[in-house]
């Protein structure tokens, strides 16, 4: 929102105050202001840590062991030097980008006024989901820088094998600059329950001419948002955000940096599937920290969000099972884990609006169509996407998120969609709700790939995205870092 | 003298030590190899990628024996390495020209 914006509410605000209708209701709780549960907070802090174990050692290790020998530690390392350059970059700008009021175009960037985290105190808070709940806002910060290192590195898995260091150095903190904070701003960023239901009241209290005012006012607190959330998207924990968003980059990587050298023609087997169970293990385990943390309270929501964890990750692992029973005769430890994990994607929207039972449903159509992704139509189109990033995130964050549109319905189990303003769940319109799904989806799907296909572009332009040919048959391992995963 | 090379299954491997010790036979160098015969590889499947692996993990067995023992331990390893199955593998035997024990500077059959 522009600051014409702002004193357009303020205006409204006097207008309603001068025709009687004075807003005396929300101005005693602004000056009541709520401190942090304890519990709410306790729960935050340890979900933090766990969406960090996610990324190092979980994805780490999970993709770890899916490349050869002579990458694993390129691999390692592409994800663990993602996490540290998206820490640092997140305080500076980075949370100011995505979690701010923007100054101009507040529907797809926020502003700077947090930049260097200026302004924030340990008394600092942010609101959770409920009117007049708060928790310390760093430990929020560190909640949602976790996430932004995570959407990166799960990119690299695309182009593993075969994209330099150097190159990746380079383009990591352009993407997130680029990409994420904008895509987490368009998504999340909202005013807040505290300035809706206010506004709500202001609108139910107030009558004729006021009554106008008020319903105005309304209006610009819920303009104030990123334009995905102001269609009425919802994605509890970043499907969107998260998985299509680099889903989607993973795909165009693996197109522009190109194929591996020998793919199709030589074998390139995962080096150790053990290595790979434990970093998927560590990667589910992680996933409560962000799904359930995605409540941001130590509540029901977070319960259910953990228990929705818990079985569409099941479902889908066994659904996956099922689907390679039947077209390979074996089923594999590979996909088992590879299941779980696109089980995990898919539910990341669901967690805190589906229902269990549709959260299992969620996860057998996302075990299978995955499937379907990663074995049938990546080899009908021959694309080199090393780790299979776009067929598990891309397609199963795309299968989650529309199928949040559909479980969430309180006819189907879901919670439904809660109405700040109102004060009450929402009558759950189907139809609308799959529309909002898909205009942010496709929203994802074009900002994240035009913009990463540009980065891209640019970073090759500067300085080329692959090692040679020579170096690349030897290992990156050696020729960027130096060093060998093994000496025995 | 003469050189026994036997490429064996690889959990063989220690019932044919057992047989070759039996012998009297002193010594010999174990190496792992891939390789395949008649015994076809298997096929690798990891996600959508399936892979035919040809080359099937052996162990190679070298002993240089004296030209009166290759018939008993041709034997010897046969009769311990044999399971019936395709893939048990094969044995040659060629010739040794000069053999010397790097410790004691003896030669051909008493340097083995």
């Amino acid at each position: 929102m522009t600051v014409g914006g702002l004193r357009r509410i303020a205006s409204y605000a006097i207008l309603a105050s001068l025709m009687g209708m004075a807003l005396e209701p929300s101005l005693a709780q602004a000056a009541d202001a709520p401190t942090p549960n304890k519990g709410d907070t306790a729960w935050m802090l340890t979900a933090s840590v766990l969406v960090l174990l996610m990324t190092i050692p979980g994805l780490a290790l999970f993709y770890g062991g899916l490349v050869r020998t002579k990458n694993m530690l390129s691999m390692l390392m592409q994800v663990f030097y993602t996490v540290c350059i998206v820490c640092v970059i997140w305080v500076l700008y980075g949370y100011s980008m995505a979690f701010t009021e923007g100054t101009t175009a507040n529907s797809f960037f926020g502003g700077f006024t947090k930049a260097f985290l200026a302004g924030v105190t340990p008394e600092s808070n942010v609101e959770t989901f409920t009117d007049g709940v708060v928790i310390p806002e760093l430990v929020y910060i560190c909640f949602q820088m976790t996430f932004a290192a995570i959407t990166p590195a799960l990119i690299v898995g695309a182009v593993a094998e075969r994209m330099k260091f150097s190159a990746v150095a380079i383009f990591i903190p352009l993407w997130v600059t680029f990409v994420y904070f904008p895509v987490a701003h368009m998504v999340w960023y909202w005013a807040g329950p505290a300035a809706t239901v206010a506004a709500g009241k202001a609108v139910a209290a107030a009558s004729g001419d006021a009554k106008v005012a008020a319903e105005a006012a309304l209006g610009a607190v819920q303009a104030n948002a990123g334009i995905a959330f102001q269609w009425g998207a919802i994605d509890f924990a970043g499907g969107t955000v998260v998985h299509i968003n680099s889903g989607i980059a993973a795909l165009v990587g693996a197109l522009m940096v190109g194929k591996r050298v020998g793919y199709g023609k030589e074998a390139m087997p995962p080096h150790s599937l053990t290595l790979t169970l434990v970093g998927g293990a560590l990667l589910w385990v992680g996933w409560f920290g962000f799904n359930a943390g995605s409540a941001l309270e130590a509540g029901g929501t977070a319960a259910l969000a953990m228990i929705n964890t818990f079985v569409a990750t099941a479902a889908a692992a066994l659904a996956w099972l099922i689907c390679e029973n039947v077209a390979k005769g074996k089923p594999s430890l590979l996909g088992a884990v590879t299941g779980a994990v696109a089980g995990l994607v898919a539910v990341t929207p669901a967690s805190g609006f589906a229902g269990p039972m549709g959260a299992i449903v969620l996860g057998i159509i996302a075990g299978i169509v995955c499937y379907m992704a990663c074995s049938v139509i990546k080899n009908a189109l021959g694309y080199d996407d090393a780790l299979d990033v776009f067929g598990v995130h891309c397609i199963g964050g795309i299968v989650g998120a529309l199928l949040t549109g559909i479980l969430a319905a309180p006819s189907l189990g879901g919670t439904g969609i809660f109405d700040y303003a109102a004060g009450k769940i929402a009558d759950y319109d189907m139809v609308t709700q799959l529309i909002a799904q898909v205009k942010a989806v496709c929203l994802t799907l074009v900002w994240s790939g035009v913009g990463t296909f540009v980065l891209l572009g640019l970073v090759r332009l500067v300085i080329g995205l692959r090692p040679a040919s020579d170096q690349e048959r030897e290992g990156l391992d050696l020729v960027d870092h130096g060093e060998r995963a093994y000496n025995y | 003298m003469k050189l026994v090379t036997a490429i064996i299954k690889p959990f063989k491997l220690e019932e044919v030590r057992a047989a070759l010790t039996d012998l009297g036979l002193q010594g010999m160098t174990v190496t792992e190899v891939k390789g395949y015969g008649r015994q076809k590889g298997h096929t690798e499947i990891y996600r959508g990628a399936e892979y035919a692996v040809s080359f099937l993990p052996k162990v190679k067995i070298d002993v240089v024996v004296p030209s009166g023992s290759v018939d008993k331990a041709v034997e010897a390893i046969v009769r311990a390495a044999k399971t019936g199955q395709i893939g048990d593998g094969k044995i040659f035997v060629s010739a040794i020209d000069h053999a010397v024990r790097v410790r004691t500077g003896e030669t051909d059959d008493s340097a083995i």
